[in-house]
């Protein structure tokens, strides 16, 4: 399209002294070759919202969904109403799960590089996000993630070589080769299917949520998806569904700013705040510094007692910034400024809890370098043993008749004919 | 027949026990009424089908009889209905959403076609979507575009959803039954121009009710008429009819008019689709044709030849001809132009007796 407007589009319009029209299209404070200043952004003070009861009405907070609820200040320490009190055994598990995931997605970048499979996707600078939550949460209480979520499978200590059998679509695969990396299932850790398209787990997450209701049962479902896939309907239909039904869901959206190359303006940021979608649909919203694992795990604990007292849904955006590129096919170099990452006010959310466990005393420098040596080591020995498997493209996948399997829970007729066809071509063929 | 046979074993016992006379809705209301009460894991949710029961009254009595946490009205959005049943069935329930007309379908096909039908598949096996979709279909009633369709080819063409479509009383509530028990999607097309009366084709004469027809004596309790089965309508000897729903009756009637010696099959369930009655009958008569209500170009009709075609070859004495919708959409005054009637299967009939 083009973005200069047509010349006299008007004229043959006699009578109409009108001026013309002009089309918005959002554009990115930064591009490539830009300096990335912040200097402009008002970092909202530390422990400075208010936390409302679970029980309050969800129109009795709207500042909530405009402000900023963070815990952690910029000396580390933790502050105001939404400070969850943690004990050091459950900070010091969530920076090190958050410290694994790092090492996790460095690894298993670096083996996408090494053409040891097809993708991958960091979630570096959001690892607070899934963490922080899933620690809130109980083990059983389900989870409909988005493909960024890594963390939630290694904070519920799911074994590394799993998910790595599955990134390498070996013959250890529990999926069968079948779903592109990272595209996880895990049903004994209350870890839903990933599916890619987006944000179709968004009712999903709620359709369980109101079955759980319906039998009665205390579990609860969270969802996630990223801030630009709010633009799809399901995104709509499932904020219906929950608010209609007051589905005991808790509804994240990750807004890392950045969907591929297309920043969140393209999601209608510039206009409000994601976390004020709530507002329309008559639900509770929260907007976090989704840098700040105490902040994350605050709003979630608040959302999941809401849900579990029958209080319905909470929307909760976490604010964050997608540090790295969208997956290993993208380079973010050709799209945003190179230094906008080092520049993000937020911080890093591995080194603000760090400094937080310092500052507490429970924790110290040295002791984080050994964590980060000897994680880096457990994620080494983990990929050397689902190598062992087998890596994308070099044979160690599962026969190539299980392609049919699990389409329908019987093989039908046609399926097996298919099946047994393929067979009989590549046996002619001699292979 | 396995599956003809089948069905009239079971009918013939179940008569002695209680049978009753219904129209397709009343036997659909059974169905559901029977499942519910015999799995607590099936609700019933869509659009308008709790207090009201209904546009086409098909749920009607059942949130009195069950209550508003398993059958319960739903917004105004596809996407969401049938996105919720999805996650419904991976919390272990059996959802039986209803889509009020298969025109509407099209908002919840991201939630079908991606995830209901493929997530056994992606999960190998950890999470199923045992989802029933009933779904009102096809024309006759003057609905006009919107109220017409039969998009039954865009899910058979989807790789982990049946397509399952009843012509009859009995058979909409025994397929209905088993449907809603497998563990996988199954897209249940509803011929709403024969919900309350078998259908012949000539749009000017008065409308029939199903009292009387054989097909319309439903058991009053439990049974199932098995998926990937087709049923034999009218054994014949002179051309093979390949139709379902609606199509089986204006079928009948125009054979019956053209005093022809037709073997009618009525499919039931396109996919499974019942290959082995097909071949079968194709190779005694050497002779096919194919109606369907549905658009022309892609539709399961040029599936259906295909098949013919690949297995049937050397016995086949004429082309194999379709009768179809055209490829247009539904036009509302133009309806019995459109619709696949007498006139336009007797042409084609007519054409493979002479080839």
């Amino acid at each position: 399209m083009s973005d200069r407007p047509v010349a006299d589009a008007g004229k043959d319009q006699p009578g109409r002294n009108l001026p013309p029209l002009r089309l918005h299209v959002p554009e990115p404070r930064f591009r490539p070759g830009d300096h990335a200043d912040f200097s402009d952004f008002a970092i909202p003070p530390a422990g400075a919202m208010p936390r409302p009861d679970e029980a309050a009405a969800a129109e009795s907070f709207r500042e909530l969904a405009y402000g900023l609820v963070r815990v952690l200040d910029e000396d580390g320490q933790a502050v105001g109403p939404w400070d969850p009190k943690l004990p050091p055994e459950t900070l010091l598990k969530m920076l090190r799960s958050m410290a694994l995931t790092r090492a996790f997605d460095a690894r298993m970048f670096r083996a996408q590089r090494q053409g040891k499979t097809s993708f991958y996707m960091k979630s570096t600078g959001e690892e607070a996000v899934s963490i922080g939550a899933a620690l809130a949460l109980a083990r059983d209480d389900m989870c409909f993630p988005s493909y960024r979520q890594q963390g939630i499978l290694i904070a519920r200590d799911w074994p590394l070589i799993d998910m790595m059998n599955q990134i390498y679509s070996n013959k250890g695969d529990r999926l069968k080769g079948r779903q592109l990396p990272i595209m996880y299932s895990a049903r004994e850790a209350s870890f839903f299917s990933i599916s890619g398209n987006l944000t179709t787990q968004y009712p999903q997450a709620v359709g369980w949520a109101m079955a759980s209701a319906a039998r009665g049962d205390s579990r609860i479902a969270a969802t996630w998806c990223g801030e630009g896939s709010t633009a799809e309907g399901d995104f709509h239909s499932a904020c219906t569904f929950a608010s209609v039904y007051r589905a005991p869901v808790i509804m994240n959206i990750v807004n890392n700013q950045w969907a591929i190359s297309s920043f969140s303006g393209f999601a209608g940021a510039e206009a409000t705040t994601f976390a004020a979608r709530a507002i329309g649909y008559g639900i509770a919203g929260l907007r976090v510094d989704g840098n700040d694992a105490l902040a994350v795990y605050a709003a979630t604990r608040w959302a999941a007692d809401r849900a579990r007292a029958n209080g319905g849904p909470t929307l909760i955006e976490h604010f964050t910034y997608r540090v790295e590129g969208h997956s290993t096919s993208d380079d973010p170099i050709a799209y945003r400024s190179a230094d906008e990452a080092s520049h993000w006010p937020l911080g890093d959310p591995i080194a603000r809890l760090k400094q937080h466990c310092i500052r507490l005393g429970i924790w110290d420098e040295e002791r984080h370098a050994a964590m980060d040596k000897e994680l880096a080591e457990t994620v080494r020995d983990a990929a050397r043993a689902a190598e062992k498997n087998g890596i994308l493209g070099h044979g160690l996948h599962h026969p190539m008749e299980t392609m049919f399997q699990d389409v329908f829970e019987e093989m039908p007729w046609h399926l097996k004919e298919q099946q047994q066809k393929m067979l009989d071509e590549w046996k002619a063929a001699g292979l | 027949m396995e599956g003809g046979r089948a069905v009239n074993e079971t009918s013939r016992q179940e008569a002695a026990i209680d049978t009753q006379q219904m129209n397709m809705i009343q036997a659909i209301n059974s169905a559901l009424d029977v499942m519910m009460e015999r799995d607590p894991d099936v609700v019933v949710m869509g659009e308008d089908v709790g207090f009201f029961g209904g546009v086409f009254r098909a749920t009607a009595g059942l949130q009195q009889k069950y209550g508003k946490n398993r059958v319960f009205d739903t917004p105004i959005t596809e996407c969401g209905i049938i996105g919720v049943a999805v996650g419904m069935g991976a919390y272990g329930l059996r959802p039986v959403p209803e889509i009020q007309f298969a025109d509407y379908i099209y908002p919840a096909l991201d939630q079908l076609v991606s995830e209901a039908a493929r997530l056994r598949y992606r999960s190998a096996g950890e999470y199923i979507a045992p989802l029933t979709v009933r779904s009102p279909f096809g024309g006759g009633i003057f609905g006009g575009q919107t109220h017409s369709q039969s998009p039954e080819g865009i899910f058979t063409h989807v790789s982990g959803v049946k397509t399952v479509i009843p012509s009859t009383p009995y058979d909409a509530k025994g397929l209905l039954i088993a449907a809603i028990e497998d563990n996988d999607p199954v897209i249940f097309f509803e011929p709403k121009r024969i919900y309350n009366g078998p259908f012949d084709g000539h749009y000017d004469t008065p409308a029939r009710s199903w009292a009387g027809h054989p097909q319309a004596q439903v058991p009053a309790g439990y049974y199932r008429v098995p998926l990937g089965a087709a049923r034999v309508a009218r054994a014949g000897e002179a051309l093979t009819i390949l139709c379902y729903g609606t199509m089986v009756h204006v079928v009948e009637n125009t054979t019956a008019e053209l005093a022809i010696d037709a073997e009618i099959l009525d499919l039931r369930t396109l996919v499974p689709l019942d290959i082995d009655a097909i071949e079968r009958s194709v190779k005694k008569t050497g002779r096919c044709l194919i109606v369907h209500e549905a658009t022309r170009t892609s539709g399961f009709g040029a599936e259906l030849l295909a098949l013919v075609q690949e297995r049937c070859f050397y016995h086949l004495e004429a082309p194999i001809e379709r009768v179809t919708g055209f490829d247009t959409p539904y036009p509302h005054s133009l309806e019995w132009a459109y619709f696949p009637g007498p006139v336009r299967i007797g042409e084609a009939i007519k054409k493979i007796m002479r080839d």
